[in-house]
């Protein structure tokens, strides 16, 4: 194995591609077995995004409309770091949800809950030189979905993230600590690994936190890192 | 001694990531033999896959890399792009249903180069033509990249 290759996942650290309980798996999930890809400059490569690309208020959510969006404020803060511990810079994050209502401002959400004029629910930002970034936005609500009988997806705000390689690529959602919906939800129960589960779960910061204004909130992201040598060890 | 920490698990990206994951591309700069690329995705059923994200990474025509681009697919689980031949083309698929992104890699049918490709030697052979795009009888300029979800004809997925 090359020196340069990406760790692998461990058993249980990621959901599989069939689970049964998410019936969308069923008709698009591979049946036989994937072809093992030892990593080449194709995987270790990736595209880079540079500082030009991001608004001024594209990491505000309720800076985007002219007037303020309904719902409770929030601040969305973490550090991104691979596997190995180091800060991922340079990482383009984009975030999307639902407004305070549960309701997508995308034309095939037909959930009965209002639209928010002043809420597109859309942001990107970059990490900074440590791998820190930070969000502005509302709290998303919870909505129902047509998986099963009186099925709730739990409130989330969904991530997407560019580490530095093609292989580091990753789209994930962030729950919200103590949602009672949790349990019940097929999507996030689809990882195997507690650990996994509650990598997921923010955590509520009061150091993130702003009085008067905004619940602070942190969601510490780890994509792949590099294989290291014994020697490195 | 270093630490390793559990990676963060993938989420499905759901079926309303259009309105912020918008297509970027830079294909339309790199040098070489300029092509259209056509991605189409089938479901277990042949049923088109309406809400899909494709991004493709690769190298130019003088086989460097910085290629990227993303598109979304349409209600006929097509889309497409402006880009130029190389070697292969690095795939990444996201859609609602897939818990996790799927990797697969486009090979242009007939080069010379796919004989001695060490990734495609790794495919089993009655596979091979699944990763194979193929141009339009028509107009050479564009080739087309079918991709099946689960089905007999299954194509060919990476573990990367």
């Amino acid at each position: 194995m090359s020196q340069d290759s990406y760790r692998r996942h461990a058993p249980g650290d990621q959901p599989p591609y069939l689970y049964k309980e998410y019936g969308s798996t069923l008709r698009r999930a591979p049946s036989r077995p994937l072809v093992f890809l030892p990593h080449t400059l194709s995987e270790t490569s990736g595209p880079i995004f540079r500082p030009d690309a991001i608004g001024e208020t594209d990491h505000d959510l309720t800076r985007q409309h002219s007037g303020e969006p309904q719902g409770e404020r929030i601040i969305v803060t973490g550090q991104v770091l691979d596997d190995n511990g180091n800060a991922v810079r340079n990482a383009l994050i984009e975030i999307w949800q639902t407004n305070a209502a549960g309701r997508y401002r995308h034309a095939k959400d037909n959930h009965s809950a209002p639209l928010d004029p002043n809420f597109t629910g859309a942001g990107r930002t970059l990490t900074d030189e440590n791998g820190n970034y930070r969000f502005v936005s509302i709290k998303p609500g919870a909505y129902p979905w047509r998986n099963h009988h009186n099925a709730w997806r739990p409130a989330h705000i969904h991530f997407s993230l560019f580490g530095p390689a093609f292989c580091t690529r990753l789209i994930t959602q962030m729950y919200f600590p103590g949602d009672p919906l949790l349990p019940f939800d097929p999507v996030l129960q689809s990882i195997p690994d507690e650990k996994g589960r509650a990598r997921l779960v923010a955590k509520f910061d009061l150091q993130a936190t702003e009085p008067d204004w905004a619940l602070g909130y942190q969601f510490n992201i780890v994509l792949r890192g590099r294989e290291q040598t014994p020697f490195e060890k | 001694m270093i630490m390793e920490l559990t990676p963060t698990p993938s989420q499905t990206i759901g079926p309303f990531f259009h309105l912020c994951l918008h297509s970027e591309t830079n294909l339309d700069s790199l040098e070489g033999e300029q092509i259209q690329l056509v991605c189409r995705i089938l479901d277990g059923d042949g049923t088109p896959v309406s809400d899909a994200l494709i991004e493709i990474w690769q190298a130019d025509g003088a086989g460097k890399y910085g290629g990227f681009g993303r598109q979304w697919t349409n209600e006929d689980g097509r889309c497409e792009f402006q880009t130029v031949k190389a070697g292969h083309v690095n795939v990444q698929i996201f859609a609602r249903g897939l818990l996790k992104q799927l990797f697969t890699r486009i090979y242009f049918d007939g080069e010379a180069s796919n004989r001695s490709d060490p990734v495609l030697a790794l495919v089993p052979d009655d596979r091979r033509e699944t990763l194979m795009a193929r141009p339009n009888p028509e107009d050479l300029n564009i080739w087309k990249f079918e991709i099946r979800l689960c089905a007999d004809s299954e194509t060919v997925f990476f573990d990367v």
